[in-house]
């Protein structure tokens, strides 16, 4: 049927006429300069010299996940009030394919430093740094790769280690459970950390562990359907506190927790906070703070400092830049006991484990 | 022909409603996002200010078009027996991690390296498009279900590979999963010299210009010329027509949806060969995902013919190109999907509607001329 009607071909002659106007204004615009190119141009002289630029590239999901993405236009935004910062935000499509563009456009608009969110942007970051040499580039959670690059890394295990604490501290089952969004090397370091701090108080502990999609498919940390099934099956099971490291899937972990009339662990910004549905907030216990805001804006404050790539910082525990969120103050009763983890880490009595 | 001019005449105006259409239509989920249309149709065409920018808008413009043509090209010789091979996607997902990791494994001159790369990813693509085959040939299971199914197969199994047997040493500090670097020999020249050519700049984005580009040229006329000018072409489309009357006149159908699928399989297995040959170098767990999908908007929108699929990936990339633009103007970037989605819906809305239209015609003129010639009596 469809072989039969798609016969005729005269219809792309049209979309190439199109096309070819297209191209031809596109390179107009070298020489005559339209006014739309024109535009951003003007802007940017009116500007005082030396003004600060600040461009960010959101990876995958963009602004609005109440979570990592969120949490990195914070340190943004805060740079803009506190800084004066000249602040642009872009996201990528969907499948991800334009991650290196949107760098390179925000470097050809003359902005300066460029952060990158998400450890997807390592090799588009490295080529990009190399193309543009003179600009300097953050990426969050993944490593600096060149000499203007710097990484943002966060130790979640240490975090996580603490949210394992409290779990443990709290169940009444002796059961917890894990809710992965993407079997990643990033996501595992979740896992041990809670696992590690779980068995820390209760060696005897059952912790189910669940990833939702593998390595390289970041549907997982979209797909609160699933998110909720799998936590589902854990609370029938018998485990009453799951912790998750799910982005927006992390949803259906609190439905789930919810409808079972049982505890769940946040991750990322405070969830008790950020989570838009009310009847979910108690659920929450405590959540897992990845101060990537606070990574972003320290970046950008070292920046207008003269700090240059190159090197890691890692923010820690002993930095604040990971710890627990008391909203709601469920594990008040038992803060004594996570400071008291906190304080092994930070003077180096317990090495949490990376990888499970 | 003046009948055949008509049609075309007839298609032509039919299309450029429907793009006229598809942008309005935009233009009012533009505003309702509040934003300007203006803005946003200003942005689609702002490659930026420096040479250097619009070297390398251009450059994204069209190694983004490469990959969709040839998915384009894989879903349309399915498409074009009434085989709906939804698989393209896992086909070349899986192919491509394959192609990655037996072209990391030895070093070759580079005419050589690139051609074994290619002939792994085709018969990958081909070989993993045979499995649905066989199963509707010989138990008559529905291609449409068992591609599907076959790409959550192939995803999950590529990410396993990309992790485990097939990975690579990955960069210190990097999270990212990658099969092992491929050897110098195995990347594509670039085409950064026909800038030169024009007095431009270069683009410096990675890789600049992919010169997969020409083997997708190649590409598209050889499926022309094997689905216009060959019997086995004919016999393919033969059997999409009517497949009853094709079996009948000694067309093999189980043959026949074997060797279209196979065909199909094989072309999507090259999809990823631009991005990993051009600039990548490595399968890793970021590579581009999602273009099997596409294609068969791109298909559908370029009627299942090369030189439509051509333009049709054309106008997919140019739109997609202008991600950036769109957000530098305070423009949601969704717009893109939007209109890519509205004309695809309403060409093809269009061309039912012209092809009904040039029917009525075509049915008129030929009775007038019948009337003239030897009035028609109407037996009782």
């Amino acid at each position: 049927m469809l072989g039969k009607r798609f016969n005729r071909m005269a219809f792309g002659s049209v979309v190439g006429v199109m096309l070819m106007a297209a191209t031809a204004c596109g390179g107009g615009g070298t020489g005559g300069g339209t006014t739309a190119s024109e535009a951003p141009s003007a802007a940017s002289s009116e500007a005082p010299k030396g003004a600060l630029k600040v461009g960010l590239a959101f990876d995958v999901g963009g602004r609005g996940d109440k979570s990592f993405n969120d949490a990195a236009y914070a340190g943004l935004e805060k740079a803009h009030t506190e800084l004066g910062a000249e602040i642009k935000e872009l996201s990528p499509s969907s499948d991800g394919s334009n991650r290196g563009d949107l760098l390179r456009q925000l470097a050809d608009a003359d902005y300066n430093p460029i952060v990158a969110v998400g450890f997807a942007y390592a090799e588009d970051v490295k080529k990009v740094a190399e193309e543009y040499p003179d600009l300097q580039f953050a990426v969050v959670d993944s490593a600096s790769n060149a000499p203007n690059v710097t990484g943002l890394l966060f130790a979640e295990e240490q975090g996580s280690y603490l949210a394992g604490v409290a779990a443990a501290n709290k169940t009444t089952a002796n059961h917890l459970g894990f809710v992965g969004g993407v079997e990643s090397d990033l996501i595992r370091k979740f896992e041990a950390g809670f696992v590690a701090g779980a068995k820390s108080v209760k060696p005897d502990i059952k912790v189910d562990i669940k990833y939702l999609t593998p390595d390289g498919d970041f549907s997982g940390f979209r797909a609160p359907d699933k998110g909720k099934v799998a936590a589902e099956k854990m609370f029938q099971d018998g485990a009453d506190i799951v912790y998750h490291a799910a982005g927006d899937s992390g949803l259906g972990v609190f439905q789930a927790a919810a409808a079972a009339k049982k505890k769940a662990i946040g991750v990322d910004s405070d969830q008790r906070q950020t989570i838009k549905e009310t009847d979910l907030q108690p659920v929450i216990m405590t959540s897992m703070l990845k101060r990537v805001d606070v990574g972003v804006f320290e970046y950008i404050k070292a920046f207008q400092g003269g700090a240059k790539g190159g090197t890691d910082v890692t923010y820690d525990l002993k930095v604040d830049g990971v710890g627990l969120s008391t909203t709601g103050g469920e594990i008040d009763d038992i803060k004594d006991k996570i400071d008291a983890a906190k304080q092994d880490i930070v003077d180096g009595k317990i090495t949490v484990p990376a990888k499970p | 022909m003046p009948a055949g001019l008509n049609r075309a005449l007839l298609t032509v105006i039919g299309a450029v409603i429907a793009i006229v259409l598809a942008i309005a239509i935009s233009s009012v989920a533009i505003t309702a996002a509040g934003a300007s249309p203006l803005a946003a149709l200003g942005a689609f065409f702002d490659f930026g200010s420096s040479p250097r920018t619009v070297a390398n808008g251009i450059a994204t413009f069209l190694n983004r078009a490469v990959p969709l043509f040839i998915a384009g090209l894989a879903v349309a010789v399915g498409f074009r027996m009434n085989l709906f091979n939804i698989g393209v996607e896992g086909q070349y997902r899986l192919a491509a991690i394959v192609a990655a990791y037996v072209g990391s494994t030895f070093t070759a001159p580079a005419p050589i390296q690139i051609a074994v790369i290619i002939v792994v990813a085709a018969a990958v693509g081909g070989l993993y498009a045979l499995i649905p085959a066989i199963m509707k040939v010989t138990r008559g299971v529905n291609e449409v279900i068992a591609t599907i199914m076959l790409n959550y197969v192939a995803i999950n199994l590529a990410s396993y590979l990309v992790r485990g047997p097939f990975s690579g040493q990955r960069a210190e500090g990097a999270l990212n999963t990658t099969t092992p670097e491929l050897p110098e020999s195995a990347m594509f020249p670039n085409l950064n010299f026909i800038f030169d050519w024009f007095g431009q700049p270069e683009p410096t984005r990675g890789g600049g210009v992919w010169g997969f580009l020409i083997a997708a040229v190649v590409l598209g006329v050889l499926v022309w010329a094997v689905l216009e000018r060959t019997r086995f072409g004919f016999e393919i489309k033969a059997s999409g027509l009517n497949g009853p009357a094709a079996a009948a006149s000694g067309v093999n159908p189980k043959k026949m949806i074997i060797a279209a699928m196979v065909l199909s399989g094989a072309i999507a297995g090259l999809i990823s060969l631009p991005e990993l040959l051009g600039d990548k170098g490595a399968y890793t767990s970021t590579f581009t995902a999602g273009l099997g999908f596409l294609g068969i908007a791109v298909a559908l929108l370029g009627r299942n013919k090369p030189v439509g699929i051509a333009f049709a990936a054309l106008l997919f990339a140019f739109l997609d190109r202008a991600q950036g633009a769109l957000q530098f103007a305070d423009v949601p970037a969704s717009v893109i999907t939007i209109i890519q989605g509205m004309i695809v819906l309403l060409v093809v809305v269009a061309n039912e509607v012209t092809n009904r239209f040039a029917l009525r015609l075509e049915e008129r003129r030929a009775a007038q001329q019948l009337g003239r010639n030897a009035p028609v009596e109407v037996a009782a």
